[in-house]
């Protein structure tokens, strides 16, 4: 693949584990420096989630680098383990089953499909019309009307946050813009790398400064100072990577915000399923960070937002 | 070979969340013993042991499910190496003489689970006799007792599965990818007296009370 060769590309990629590497520099730098326990087990959790973040860069840096293919077989892979997180979460009842059969191995399947085969028609529309018509009525079909509605929402829900919005983002790679074809791929890092880098910094912030939570009764972590910080940080970074994207300076920045604002707001609603259902994370998959879907659920949110801003005024 | 492979593909179906209470004696010969919710149960149960352990043990499975067709039999006897107990759901004789083929059955299951622990293996068993709804665990048949008088020299693990009926419910052929949780706890045995309903009730509330631990609500 010409990527590889593509100088945009070593940059942008270049750029993401240097950062890393300074990262885990000052994490070994904290390391010694840290005295008291509670101090230690702070580094020990934030050197546990660099690490695993040089995985996760590995594995997001070799999807781009295959181009389209890559990039979406990783990304339908991890709506596949998101929704298995959600729905272990969610009460499912026996009833369900076959509804959720469907879930798994039909519809996750066949919404990716749709992004490889950029059928943007039926990609659009495939989970919220007839996917929200099939599931009630399987379960009808099935027989059990015990919470009906509520398991038929439920599941519904799920898909569209684990699938439907998980997959705008590699459906970035069908965006057609002009002046910008071939480089599709590199919107696709830039949502991903805002977003996350958002999620970092306003945690960096939120540990360095953070004294009033936003919302204290769904995520006592999450602070204003935090946010502010790490949206300003965030957007700044946005902003600054405008040369490898379509935009202009000013047009990234407002890309950047919205993404880090939208992100910031799918956190919170994903921090109140947790809360509601009594658990810290989502999953154990990814060391020091917990589920899949604690990992993407800010990208839950800003994908399909950036998405359509991109698609409506690109 | 292919044991190793199934046992891999149970572990991903099922997102393999494994606890152990007490870490596991080496060498020592156990019997598991578990609620009983779904097909994949004994599944679940091998494929999360350690591979050395794996090959020393046997799940106690029904016969009349594991022999009814060819790839069955074949995954029961060179794959899993299960012991299949008959337990004669098909009988038509009626009052005295179906309750007294019951129990010799009963009685001939539990000299094959003996004869097994004596050539030095390990069980898999469901002391539930059949499966339940996943929420309420039944009361448990005598076996386990048997087992525990006929060889006093095996641990007694209790094993908590949950979310596998979820997985795979009664009655369905393709399983879902529910993260399934598995809980072994610390082992249990026969105490110096103790009548044969204590011991199956306690047996069970060690099974009962074995939940997996959630984090705490807060992040």
């Amino acid at each position: 693949m010409s990527a590889l060769s593509d100088p945009v590309y070593q940059q942008l990629l270049g750029g993401v584990f240097g950062a890393l590497a300074f990262g885990t520099v000052v994490g070994q730098l904290l390391k010694r420096r840290a005295r008291s326990d509670s101090a230690r087990a702070t580094v020990a959790n934030m050197n546990q989630r660099i690490g695993a973040w040089w995985v996760m860069c590995a594995v997001f840096g070799v999807a781009l680098l295959t181009g389209g293919l890559g990039s979406i077989a990783l990304f339908a892979l991890l709506s596949l383990l998101a929704l298995r997180e959600l729905i272990t979460l969610i009460e499912s009842s026996r009833a369900d089953h076959r509804a959720l059969v469907i879930a798994f191995f039909i519809v996750t399947p066949a919404q990716y499909v749709l992004v490889a085969t950029q059928w943007y028609g039926l990609f659009a529309i495939l989970i919220p019309v007839y996917v929200f018509l099939l599931i009630p009525a399987v379960l009808a079909i099935i027989g059990d009307t015990n919470d009906f509605l509520r398991r038929t929402a439920m599941i519904q829900w799920a898909l569209m946050i684990c699938v439907y919005a998980v997959s705008h983002a590699p459906a970035l790679l069908l965006l057609d813009i002009p002046g910008y074809s071939g480089r599709e791929a590199l919107l696709l890092f830039f949502l991903a790398l805002v977003v996350q880098l958002s999620d970092v910094l306003q945690y960096v912030w939120g540990k360095l400064l953070g004294r009033h939570p936003i919302a204290p009764r769904v995520s006592p972590n999450k602070t204003w100072e935090g946010f502010v910080g790490g949206a300003v940080c965030a957007t700044l970074a946005g902003t600054a990577l405008y040369w490898a994207t379509p935009f202009s300076p000013v047009e990234a920045a407002a890309m950047s915000l919205t993404i880090v604002v939208v992100g910031f707001l799918g956190g919170l609603v994903m921090a109140a399923i947790k809360r509601d259902r009594g658990v810290k994370d989502y999953g154990a998959l990814i060391p020091g960070h917990g589920g899949v879907l604690d990992r993407i659920d800010s990208l839950t949110f800003a994908a399909p937002v950036f998405f359509h801003l991109t698609r409506y005024f690109f | 070979m292919i044991a190793a492979l199934i046992a891999g593909f149970a572990r991903v179906l099922t997102g393999g969340s494994v606890r152990w209470v007490e870490d596991p004696s080496p060498g020592r010969q156990r019997v598991y013993f578990a609620n009983h919710t779904s097909h994949a149960d004994f599944v679940a149960i091998w494929a999360a042991l350690p591979p050395e352990q794996r090959r020393r043990t046997r799940p106690v499975a029904a016969a009349e499910y594991w022999k009814r067709n060819a790839l069955r039999r074949y995954l029961a006897k060179r794959v899993f190496r299960a012991v299949l107990i008959d337990r004669g759901n098909g009988g038509t004789t009626a009052g005295v003489d179906a309750a007294e083929s019951a129990s010799r059955r009963g009685r001939e299951a539990i000299e094959q689970m003996v004869s097994v622990l004596r050539e030095g293996e390990s069980l898999i068993i469901f002391p539930e006799g059949t499966r339940g709804d996943g929420v309420e665990t039944a009361p448990f048949k005598s076996g386990l007792y048997h087992l525990a008088v006929a060889a006093a020299e095996a641990e007694l693990i209790p094993v908590r599965l949950e979310n596998l009926n979820r997985v795979l419910p009664k009655g369905e052929l393709i399983p879902v990818p529910v993260v399934a949780r598995l809980t072994f706890g610390a082992p249990i045995s026969l105490a110096a007296g103790e009548t044969r309903d204590a011991l199956l009730e306690r047996a069970r509330e060690s099974v009962v009370t074995l939940r997996h631990t959630q984090g705490p609500p807060a992040r």
